[in-house]
């Protein structure tokens, strides 16, 4: 993993996944930045939940992100396929997320 | 594995995406114009709600009710909040907040002119909600169609919360105006200082605004600027009236054959002026901007040498 | 294309035309992001507000000020982070923390006045200022009564940081026994609250183990911040004619019970973060008085005549 992202030892972009209440799918809802992990949990619930409790939250480091298509600029996938948690279809249900 | 598209195929997809009305998103091909408009005009976008903390903020800590002072302060917040969205669609571009905000502290990107005037009433505070909130509504909601994924994504849980953000605004005249004699003169001595400000936050007028075909092909933009503007007064002269001020335009008036209303031109040289960086705040906005990002540094670089600590020690375990 | 086209519109005029399916969604009524709500409401609306038999009112009123006061001005400062914190998750962080203790501040001195309408400062004849604005907006700096350690100004983060950690240790612990109140606003209050603070002290915890282990810039600022806030810290544990009061008629919580247990709660977090613990008597008062009865330190006064100066420029204005 590489720390430098941008310039002067920037904080690394993590995305963040939230699961409004049981029985549903962790939803991507945005991206933060935050030094660790843990920060990034602590900065996830204060700035997509509103600490709102009740709420399950993932973060992962957006570079550990396995997608599809590994190659920025790959144009044999169509459109969407990778990068998955950017997929339209992740956001179909946010009306069940609360505060969203 | 199949020979890689030429530059050709490959626009003629990007084309097509663009000609279904579909979005883009980040790991699709995509001209570098495309790509350097969209960083350009999301940056700007980001940096606006950044820089619009301080002129709301300047009245947090003066609040006349602890009611106000929460929804004030709830509301800066939401501002912090839309700026990250947006600094992260940005990443997907392959830019970095940190490099966008080095930018925007050197002078290098833009923000909306609206945040280099000054707040000097707490009626401002309902006055950007109502009317800087409101033209930036009649901005952003075309946005979440933009061709750009991301972006689109972002501007959709934006809007949601602007539209609180226009309402409070309202809210605080209407019942400033149901208060004391000194309460309505703060409030039409406010709304007199906002109304051109606003105005112009849709940018010149078209005839003057070079990049704007090639956004609107792109579907980058959806709406001229004198379009929205206009949508724009005629969304808010029924406002003001409700609301029971004068907007300081003798020209506004109601036009029966272009249903819609005439209203006369900001005067675009002060425009200018704010845009060139001589508006009353601009240099104040910055220089708080660069002071907090400067401030910053140290804790910024602590928390990435307590990660990197914990992770030698975990490794070292 | 979204959820949001599911919501009917209640608004006024649609200034998108072709556009009008989205901006209609996105005017819909959940209004559940207002930590606030947008309109006014009493905040103890609905709640039983009679003072428990045998509970001196006045007394009642003078601890729900003191617990008010504290959360108030320390909002208050908090708030001033606002657009100046090290990065936008801080910002969005420590506005949270201010928005809660504010949202404490507005119930305990709305309790404070209908246990003792008495000690509501009297405004011209018909003012329609409501009682909490009344309270925090129309005294002077001698009637408040926090601690001084919430009233000095903010250094920097680590300050910031170091004092939040002490704040919210201290007070959670004592919210936390407050649950048991026999008054049943203050109760319900220190149920909301001790939520609300284990996530402070958690979120300050965090930041000074960081900033300890951080780099030796972070560690010796946050080794100075804490020197300079340590003098101020045993008021908070102190005990209050007020505190005893209330806690012998079963309302409220003597600080200086839940001292030791606060105690080991710091311990652990200085040992974590290998912080010897400050060797600083504490700040004496003035003729033994101090910020609980009102005696404060010359930033208080400064900071209300900011926090104060439109409200009162209009006592029969409303907002």
């Amino acid at each position: 993993m590489t720390e430098n992202q941008g310039p002067r030892d920037e904080w690394p972009l993590y995305e963040v996944f939230v699961r409004g209440k049981r029985g549903l799918n962790h939803v991507h809802v945005g991206s933060l930045h935050a030094a660790d992990d843990e920060m990034a949990v602590r900065h996830a619930r204060d700035v997509y939940t509103r600490r709102n409790e009740g709420v399950s939250i993932w973060v992962v480091r957006a570079d550990a992100i396995t997608a599809s298509s590994p190659d920025e600029k790959d144009p044999l996938f169509a459109p969407n396929g990778d990068k998955v948690y950017r997929h339209p279809t992740f956001y179909a249900i946010p009306a069940n997320v609360p505060h969203m | 594995m199949t020979a890689s598209p030429t530059e050709d195929e490959l626009q003629a997809g990007f084309d097509a995406t663009i000609g279904r009305n579909d979005r883009i998103e980040p790991r699709d091909w995509m001209p570098e114009g495309y790509r350097k408009t969209l960083v350009r005009q999301i940056a700007q976008h980001a940096h606006s709600e950044i820089i619009g903390m301080q002129p709301e903020g300047n009245w947090i800590t003066r609040a006349p009710s602890l009611r106000r002072k929460a929804v004030l302060l709830a509301k800066v917040q939401d501002e912090a909040g839309h700026g990250l969205y947006l600094y992260s669609a940005c990443e997907t571009l392959g830019t970095s907040r940190g490099e966008l905000t080095e930018k925007l502290i050197a002078g290098a990107q833009k923000y909306s002119s609206i945040f280099n005037y000054p707040t000097l009433s707490f009626a401002d505070v309902g006055t950007i909600g109502w009317l800087v909130d409101g033209a930036a509504i009649c901005n952003q909601v075309p946005l979440c169609r933009t061709s750009f994924g991301p972006y689109g994504r972002a501007m959709i849980r934006i809007c949601k919360e602007e539209s609180f953000h226009q309402r409070q605004g309202y809210e605080l005249l209407m019942t400033m105006m149901r208060g004391t004699d000194a309460q309505r003169a703060m409030v039409q001595e406010s709304v007199d200082r906002f109304w051109w400000p606003a105005l112009m936050m849709f940018g010149p007028p078209d005839a003057d605004s070079p990049n704007t075909a090639q956004s609107m092909a792109w579907g980058i933009k959806r709406n001229t600027n004198d379009d929205l503007r206009q949508r724009f007064v005629d969304m808010t002269v029924p406002q003001a009236d409700a609301l029971g001020v004068t907007l300081p335009d003798p020209d506004l008036r109601w036009n029966e054959e272009r249903g819609a209303h005439d209203f006369g031109q900001p005067d675009w040289d002060e425009f200018l002026q704010v845009v060139k960086g001589n508006g009353p705040c601009n240099a104040q906005r910055l220089a708080h901007r660069r002071r907090a990002h400067e401030d910053g540094a140290w804790v910024r670089e602590a928390a990435m040498a307590f990660a990197r600590k914990s992770r030698e020690q975990e490794a070292s375990a | 294309m979204n959820e949001f086209h599911q919501t009917p519109s209640h608004s006024a005029p649609d200034p998108s035309h072709e556009d009008g399916s989205v901006y209609d969604g996105l005017l819909g009524t959940d209004s559940s992001q207002w930590a606030f709500g947008t309109d006014f409401e009493d905040p103890l609306a609905g709640v039983d507000t009679t003072v428990p038999d045998g509970v001196d009112h006045r007394m009642l009123a003078a601890y729900c000020l003191a617990l008010a006061d504290d959360a108030l001005v320390f909002s208050h400062r908090l708030s001033e982070w606002c657009s100046n914190a090290p990065d936008l998750e801080e910002d969005i962080a420590l506005a949270n923390i201010a928005l809660d203790l504010l949202g404490q501040a507005r119930l305990l001195l709305a309790r404070a006045a209908a246990a003792d309408p008495d000690v509501v400062p009297v405004l011209p004849e018909g003012s329609p200022v409501p009682a909490e604005d009344a309270l925090a907006f129309f005294r002077e700096a001698d009637e408040f009564r926090n601690v001084r350690f919430v009233e000095v100004p903010n250094g920097d983060f680590a300050h910031t940081v170091a004092r939040v950690l002490l704040f919210a240790t201290a007070r959670l612990a004592v919210l936390d026994r407050l649950t048991g109140s026999r008054d049943a606003v203050l109760a319900a209050v220190a149920a909301k609250g001790v939520k609300e603070l284990t996530y402070h002290r958690d979120y300050a915890g965090r930041w000074f183990l960081t900033l300890a282990r951080g780099t030796e810039e972070s560690r010796r600022r946050l080794v100075a911040a804490l020197d300079q806030l340590w003098p101020l810290y045993p008021e908070m544990l102190a005990t209050h004619p007020v505190e005893a009061a209330a806690a012998e008629a079963g309302v409220g919580v003597d600080p200086a019970t839940v001292a030791a247990e606060t105690d080991v709660v710091l311990e652990q977090v200085l040992a974590m973060s290998g912080v010897d613990r400050p060797q600083r008597a504490s700040l004496a008062g003035v003729d033994g008085r101090t910020g609980r009865d009102g005696l404060h330190t010359e930033a208080l006064s400064r900071m209300l005549a900011e926090m104060q100066v439109v409200a009162r420029a209009h006592p029969m204005g409303q907002w």
